[in-house]
């Protein structure tokens, strides 16, 4: 009897597990649908945004969201490093988000991916940045809202520097030189990120090239960039330069944490520098690589898109209307309370006290005065044929001259995909 | 579900159960529980498995960037793009490196593990377990611990830390290729995650081996140690032998979790299905290219497959 009731039980079990099992999908379909939250008309929409580092970020635009009343904003946070892979895969399934982050990049137009805003944004353009409308028109639409903009440049620790008698360098040989002056043995002179990336663009501006001419041409196949690359070599080999740190460029930990007295990062993290090292710290642009360069900065950001062809594009250009267009307090508010941004609307910029005085001013400065706006025909495809180069001529001892030639080839097969 | 419900009584019966219960109908019918019992695995397989491959081959045959339902067939194109690609071909080499290596490093450690705790006299079992351990552990987890603890580029990563003590300099271990120091990460790894799973394998085979052969052996006047590993340990082992290359093999071409985890934005150390998660998944999203390297990487797995069922003779029946 015992052995029966013994039987009963297994069975019981097992009719248990295969009942759960069989709710499993059922719960599956209850949730996590993109259509969750169920706002007051019953509609909504999906965001997309990648993991900002900065503290409350992700509440605030959750709480601009709640704010919309005419329909539910589900926000999902891309925690991944490769926030574009999520994106892109994202936008092929049913699961798309609405509305996105990103940058601009011509392939999302051309393949009818983002919706033309231009009806939303004209009546405010003069308000904007004429660079950031500029950098997301494709023949006289607009196709993303602009929310900020990110200049990047190298931050350094002034004490250190003033002690081993370091003038900011404005050449790269003269950054070259800090770096090695710079490094004892606990601290590396200089930090540009893990895998160098980071700095290419920059490089390549700071050449006196560009990544594509005004005719959207290969631009960046030049000696100074050849130059530049052989030095950005001969820095990774020099034993100066912060490797395999635990976070990235993006990161302000390393200079906090006095890994590195020079840091290559953004703007954003500008108030945790600030707060950590207080005034021992300063800015200056990606200096000069030839004598015919300029100094450079990266003018990155982040702009609001519209899934074309989502179910809701319609609803979805509302919201980025209300939003990033209606809704100045939060504009202001997301560009200035947590990391630092440059608000691209000028009405906006005007009246940010914030970036009125001191270090945020000096960056306001390096980006109006050195700074190069996203190009919209660099597409992702030849921003990786770029990283491909750095990667087999920077940290591998690749001929430039060949990796080059080899990043052409990609880049003239997605320029004549994309423009004929 | 309710079809076991009156099994309890029949069941010590079961064994030789009738084919046919007409009492129960359709129910009791043997077609209809193969197709009960089947039916949600191959809905699945079928789903999962040969709708995306049959995709796939198609997708190999059109220029499909940024969509899955493409228009514009392209022949092979793909193919042909995907066998130029230094980057695809590269990855072929590259995986046959670190096969070559982590395929026989792993079955040497994990055998010798398997001996020496098969030697032990007490606390087997809490040994057996602590070399067990590591493969509950996830890829993702253990290449971010080596990644960022263990071998961190810092002065304080605890390699460097280890290093340091000699007056070595820190070494960056991922970011420079130049030596190619990442396969020490990558290998070390991989032997500690998988070595115990197979150690347990060898462990099982070791205790199957009748004890009759090494007394046999002793009389005969085979020394212990080296010779009677060789005449009779090993030559015992040989089905389980095989089943761990062949598993070991087949891990290996699945390598994927450590190599991304690890080499972010490299040109270098990314096996078959890295470089073909960047090109149809990554940031460029082309699913033609993609699926024709997938084709060709099937194509060379089957043939791989083919040959070494030959050499190895796995599955030919006078196996055990």
């Amino acid at each position: 009897m015992s052995a029966m009731s013994s039987n009963w039980d297994r069975r019981s079990v097992l009719r248990a597990a295969a009942g759960l099992a069989a709710l499993g999908p059922l719960a599956a379909c209850g949730s996590n649908n993109g259509r969750s939250g169920g706002g007051s008309s019953g509609k909504s929409i999906k965001q997309y945004f990648h993991a900002y580092g900065e503290a409350g970020v992700e509440d605030a635009l959750k709480r601009y969201a709640k704010g919309y009343d005419k329909a539910a904003v589900n926000t999902q946070w891309i925690t991944s490093a490769d926030y574009e892979s999520k994106l892109f895969s994202a936008l092929l399934t049913d699961n798309a988000p609405d509305v996105f982050e990103f940058h601009p990049q011509i392939q999302l137009i051309k393949s009818g991916q983002v919706a033309d805003l231009s009806d939303i944004i004209d009546p405010v353009k003069s308000d904007f940045n004429p660079a950031d409308i500029a950098s997301h028109t494709v023949d006289g639409k607009i196709y993303g809202v602009r929310m900020i903009d990110d200049p990047q440049f190298f931050f350094y620790r002034k004490s250190v520097l003033e002690k081993a008698k370091i003038q900011p360098p404005t050449t790269l040989d003269e950054l070259i030189e800090a770096a090695a002056k710079l490094t004892t043995g606990k601290v590396k002179g200089l930090f540009i990120g893990n895998d160098l990336h980071a700095v290419i663009n920059p490089l390549i501006w700071s050449s006196g090239a560009d990544t594509l001419d005004a005719k959207n041409q290969i631009a960046y196949h030049t000696e100074g960039v050849k130059e530049g690359i052989k030095k950005m070599r001969q820095l990774f080999t020099s034993g100066h330069l912060l490797l395999d740190a635990p976070t990235d460029y993006w990161d302000p930990s390393a200079i906090v944490q006095g890994l590195t007295p020079i840091q290559f990062c953004g703007m954003w993290a500008m108030p945790v520098m600030q707060k950590a090292l207080g005034d021992d710290l300063g800015i200056f642009p990606f200096p000069k690589v030839t004598d015919s360069g300029k100094q450079s900065v990266t003018n990155g950001g982040w702009s609001m898109f519209v899934n074309a062809k989502g179910k809701n594009a319609d609803l979805a250009k509302e919201y980025v209307k209300w939003l990033w267009i209606e809704q100045k307090k939060y504009q202001e508010d997301f560009a200035l309370s947590y990391g630092f941004h440059i608000p691209p609307r000028t009405s906006i910029a005007a009246t940010a006290t914030k970036l009125k005085t001191g270090l945020p001013a000096e960056g306001v400065k390096l980006f109006n005065d050195f700074g190069h706006f996203d190009n919209i025909g660099w597409t992702q495809a030849m921003i990786t044929a770029l990283e491909d180069v750095f990667a087999n001529c920077v940290r591998k001892n690749g001929d430039p001259e060949a990796a080059l030639d080899q990043a052409d080839t990609t880049v003239n097969r997605e320029l004549k995909k994309l423009f004929g | 579900m309710s079809t076991t419900t009156t099994r309890g009584v029949a069941r010590p019966a079961s064994a030789k159960a009738s084919p046919a219960r007409p009492r129960r109908g359709l129910r009791g019918s043997s077609t209809f529980n193969f197709w009960l019992f089947t039916s949600p695995f191959l809905i699945g397989l079928t789903v999962f498995v040969y709708v995306p491959i049959g995709w796939s081959l198609w997708l190999s045959f059109f220029e499909a960037r940024f969509t899955v339902t493409p228009s514009k067939f392209v022949g092979f194109d793909n193919y042909w793009q995907m066998l130029q690609d230094s980057k695809f071909t590269g990855s072929l080499v590259t995986f046959t490196v670190f096969a070559a290596f982590i395929v026989p490093a792993t079955w040497a450690l994990s055998l010798g593990l398997a001996l020496l705790v098969n030697r032990l006299r007490f606390m087997k079992a809490f040994f057996r377990s602590v070399f067990f351990l590591p493969t509950a552990c996830s890829y993702v987890a253990a290449a971010l611990v080596w990644k960022m603890s263990m071998f961190s580029g810092v002065r304080f990563g605890l390699m460097n830390t280890i290093l340091g003590w000699f007056g070595v300099e820190n070494i960056a271990w991922l970011a420079n290729p130049d030596p190619p120091w990442y396969w020490l990460v990558i290998v070390t790894l991989r032997l500690w995650l998988q070595a115990g799973f197979y150690m347990i394998l060898f462990l099982a085979a070791l205790q199957n081996i009748p004890p009759e052969l090494y007394e046999a052996a002793a009389i005969d006047g085979a020394k212990p140690g080296w010779q009677t590993f060789r005449h009779i340990t090993l030559p015992q082992l040989r089905a389980t032998s095989t089943a761990v290359i062949l598993l070991l093999v087949i891990a290996a071409y699945q390598a994927f979790d450590e190599f991304f985890n690890l080499l972010a934005k490299t040109t270098w150390g990314r096996p078959p299905l890295v470089e073909l998660y960047y090109t149809a998944l990554g940031e460029s999203q082309d699913y033609g290219e993609g699926s024709a390297g997938a084709v060709i990487l099937t194509l060379l797995i089957l043939i791989v497959t083919l040959v070494q069922g030959k050499f190895l003779g796995f599955g030919r029946g006078d196996d055990k």
